[in-house]
């Protein structure tokens, strides 16, 4: 597996822009342990003007280096927590809505319709107006938006694979029908939604990022989002400003579905190969 | 007479595949105009592979040795003008969202250099000549309207509106229950006959075969094994592959099966 | 009965229990966000304690929480959203104010990547494995993973500050005079940047999805059909391959509408167009709950439409919609 994985071009890519990502992000508090939001500097310093500041200053003298490697955190965390939270609610909601069926289906189908109804971004925009920005409710209304098409997968797995004879087996047994859900079922209907997972990763870091970009984002955090925001203002006198943290997050985010792309292929090849 | 089609020392080889079997291995095989071939041999043994080498359609990735040539054309043959092509399973050679009429018409127009309202009255005829019920009716019709026989019907009419010298029915019946089969059987005929085109006709029912060919030739692991007149092959077989293909064929009686084939031209 | 008439009653009666759910979200949000609708009357017009109360009472806004979303569902019955803080008017008019421009931008950028997304996409999935096929799909999925407001900030770097070309924000040149064909020309011109900054994205998505389709598509019988009955490369690319591959970008124009109606706030906010994104943003900066609802609940009305206008005009590109339902 990880032999055929490698083997694509796109898988390579993917592996190593996200080792560098998570390099940084882990490096952060060792290379920049002063807060990145304090100012160290003059205000707008050109990047490869002074050793310390390499990437230079922004508007008000803060780190531009240092809150690209302090971003990468906040990216990284917040779009891996809203995604496994929007998977794992997904998964827990498919389960039941397929296994039991009848009026809870319909129900929690209904609701995953109307979830998918609203903008996931006006939700997210509503819930952290009404909830106050900070990390954990900024994760919460990414994953608002972001657990239906997980919800949606799960279920059709499970509908079709709840007739099969291992499932029937256990009935007869006497199984109790949640451990048969969780147990026998849920195992075999999660490769489909794990293949989604890197598109649901790469949608939150790119929903965290146009959050923080309009200001909902923690305040006591950097992000590229507020990076790129903060630039705007002086874009025409320093693009580079608002540049620099957008190409961090394009790279991120391709990381992701190179990633993605390249463990789809190889799990393809390989179930071609069985 | 000099044939329509020869074959000569054609191999077809799918790389990837086990190297040492070849999908095709040296078959030299003439077809008469007007004649009527049967190819018959189990699954694998190579009879699609030949229908496809013949009209060109082998997957880009096959290696083919060997000549295709025409000499009753004297040039190459091409699709759809010089041979009509019927394929096994009709719901999947129709394209499910467009209207039948216009999947025969636009072949006419491809072959016929006609104009699109020819083309559309040909189509109208042609599905007549392939005894639809209200041909104009079902001109307009999807794929998914049809019955299974009647998709063959129109498949059947998508390969002969262009007049092909050659037509080939690749297994054209096995996805058909008995009696519709029969039907597109004698359908064929007397288009061929009608026409005057050669057929090629696969089968791995040796008994279908012999109602409706001249000469049937025998396929093995991609070789041809036996190749004969239909009476000779299925009264008298001189391979012992043959034989054991019409035992497989438990209480068919290979005469009475040929008077059928008799009638169903008179 | 009709086929499409079948379909659209079908439709409708399925959006009423999800526009309920979303009524009763909305309603749960409401009653989290600090103040009430009367608290929001009274940022516009004023009124001392004793008016207040009565205004609560009248408005049903003093009972148990069922109470209160009967009197929230009744009044939206009567198309009444309540009362913005920020405008001092109803909800429904602002957001009705707002609504044409956001649909200007939308229809443009879904027409754009529509268009060339599936143009390229035939491109590429014409002849899979070349050359042009592996740019094309690795080239998309660069682009789609840029995010949108970012890509409009770079062309504005490039297309405003260093050629000049084109308008750096605003949905038209203010007190420009013009009317008729001029001012649609400078609207145009004005919106070019949002357009491109919103639409690239779901170019790429279209790409990519007509490019596997048609890989799908090539696999089957009625292709190699095509060429036994001796079509031309071209017709078989175009009406059969492309044709059939086209089906599923079109449920993706309804899916994507909701993801785009958010991409839009960010848009509209970066390049300050007048639409119901920017309100969105607005509202959120000036705590106007109530607007914020609203716009929800009017963006969850637009996507059902939206969804019903493709799901008609996907019945009318496949003939096998809504087959075998006569019998049943
Ligand atoms: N596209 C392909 N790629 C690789 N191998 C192939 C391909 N098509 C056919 N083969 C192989 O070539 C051999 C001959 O196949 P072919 O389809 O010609 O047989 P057939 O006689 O038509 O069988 P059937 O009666 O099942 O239709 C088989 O071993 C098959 O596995
Ligand atoms: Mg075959």
């Amino acid at each position: 597996m990880s032999r055929l994985f490698l083997r694509s071009p796109e898988a390579v890519a993917g592996t190593i822009i996200l080792a560098l990502l998570v390099a940084m992000a882990l490096a952060a508090p060792w290379l920049f342990p002063r807060d990145p939001l304090a100012i160290v500097g003059p205000a707008m310093l050109p990047p490869f003007q002074d050793w310390t500041l390499p990437l230079g200053t922004d508007r008000l003298g803060r780190d531009v280096l240092s809150g690209l490697f302090h971003g990468a955190r906040t990216s990284l965390a917040v779009g891996l927590a809203a995604a496994a939270t929007s998977i794992i609610v997904g998964v827990l909601v498919g389960t039941i809505a397929g296994f039991a069926g009848g009026w809870v289906d319909e129900v929690l189908m209904r609701i995953t319709d109307a979830f998918q109804t609203v903008p996931g971004f006006l939700l997210a925009l509503a819930f952290v107006s009404v909830a106050g920005p900070s990390l954990g409710v900024v994760v919460v209304a990414i994953a608002l938006g972001a657990w239906t098409q997980p919800a949606r997968i799960t279920r059709a797995e499970v509908l079709s694979i709840r007739e099969r004879d291992y499932v029937a087996g256990a009935r007869v047994i006497g199984m109790h029908p949640a451990e048969i859900a969780f147990r026998e079922v849920l195992p075999n209907a999660l490769p489909p939604v794990l293949a989604l997972s890197s598109v649901i990763v790469a949608a939150a870091v790119l929903t965290e990022a146009a959050l923080s970009f309009l200001g909902l984002g923690d305040p006591n955090r950097v992000t590229w989002g507020g990076m790129i925001a903060e630039g705007r203002a002086v874009l025409r006198s320093a693009p580079f400003l608002s540049i620099v943290p957008g190409i961090a997050l394009v790279l991120t985010v391709l990381g992701v579905y190179l990633l993605g792309e390249g463990a789809v292929e190889a799990s393809a090849v390989k179930r071609g190969n069985a | 007479m000099s044939p329509l089609l020869s074959l000569r020392g054609l191999s077809v080889r799918y790389p990837g595949s086990k190297a040492s079997l070849a999908a095709l291995d040296s078959i030299d095989l003439d077809i008469a105009p007007g004649e009527r071939l049967a190819i018959i041999g189990e699954s694998g043994s190579g009879k699609s592979t030949l229908a496809l080498a013949i009209a060109n359609l082998l997957p880009g990735n096959a290696l083919v040795q060997g000549a295709v040539e025409w000499p009753g054309l004297g040039r190459k043959a091409e699709n759809g003008r010089d041979i009509g092509f019927v394929f096994q399973d009709p719901s999947a050679s129709l394209d499910p969202v467009m209207r039948v009429g216009d999947q025969i018409a636009e072949v006419a127009r491809a072959n016929l250099g006609v104009g699109w309202r020819a083309a559309q009255a040909l189509a109208i005829q042609l599905l007549d000549r392939v005894r639809l019920p209200e041909p104009k009716l079902a001109a307009q019709a999807f794929p998914h309207q049809l019955s299974g026989g009647q998709k063959q019907r129109v498949a059947i009419a998508a390969a002969i509106v262009g007049k092909p010298r050659l037509l080939i029915a690749d297994e054209a019946t096995s996805a058909l229950d008995t009696i519709v089969q029969a039907e597109i059987m004698a359908l064929i005929g007397r288009l061929v006959t009608e026409e005057g085109m050669s057929l090629l006709f696969i089968s791995h029912d040796i008994a279908l075969a012999s109602q409706i060919a001249d000469r049937i030739a025998v396929f093995r692991h991609g070789r041809l094994v036996e190749i004969g007149p239909a009476r000779q092959i299925v009264s008298n077989p001189t391979d012992s592959y043959t034989r054991l293909l019409l035992d497989a064929h438990l209480g068919i009686d290979p005469h009475l099966e040929i008077d059928a084939h008799l009638e169903i031209d008179a | 009965m009709n086929r499409a008439l079948r379909l659209i009653r079908r439709r409708l009666l399925g959006a009423v229990p999800v526009l309920l759910i979303v009524v009763v979200g909305s309603f749960l949000l409401l009653e989290a966000a600090p103040g009430d609708a009367v608290d929001a009357y009274a940022v516009s017009f004023g009124g001392d304690a004793g008016m207040i109360a009565a205004l609560r009472e009248a408005w049903g806004l003093d009972g148990t929480p069922f109470a209160r979303l009967t009197a929230y569902l009744w009044s939206l019955l009567h198309l009444d959203l309540g009362q913005s803080v920020a405008f001092s008017r109803p909800v429904l008019d602002v957001v009705l104010e707002r609504l044409p421009n956001t649909l200007l931008l939308m229809g443009a950028a879904t027409a754009l990547s529509f268009a060339l997304g599936s143009a390229l996409g035939i491109v590429a999935g014409s002849r899979p494995g070349s050359f042009r096929d592996r740019f094309l799909s690795i080239g998309s999925l660069a682009l789609y993973a840029v995010p949108g407001f970012w890509l409009g900030l770079v062309l504005v770097v490039i297309f405003t500050v260093q050629l000049r070309w084109l308008p750096l924000s605003g949905m038209e040149t203010i007190a420009s005079g013009k009317s008729g064909f001029g001012r649609a020309l400078d609207i145009a011109r004005h919106l070019v940047l949002p357009v491109a900054s919103l639409g690239f994205l779901y170019l790429a998505l279209y790409l990519r999805m007509m490019r596997a389709g048609m890989a799908e598509v090539w696999r089957m019988d009625f292709v190699l059909a095509g060429r036994a009955r001796g079509l031309s490369r071209r017709r078989i690319v175009l009406r059969h391959v492309a044709r059939n591959a086209l089906l599923p970008l079109v449920t993706m124009l309804g899916l994507q509408s909701a993801g785009m109606l958010g991409g839009s706030v960010v848009i509209e906010s970066l390049f300050a167009i007048p639409g119901l994104g920017r309100l969105a943003q607005e509202a959120v900066g000036a705590r106007d709950t109530p607007l914020l609802i609203g716009i929800i609940l009017v963006s969850a009305v637009l996507v059902i439409a939206v969804n019903l206008l493709v799901d008609i005009a996907y019945a009318a590109l496949d003939p096998r919609v809504g087959a075998g339902e006569a019998q049943a």
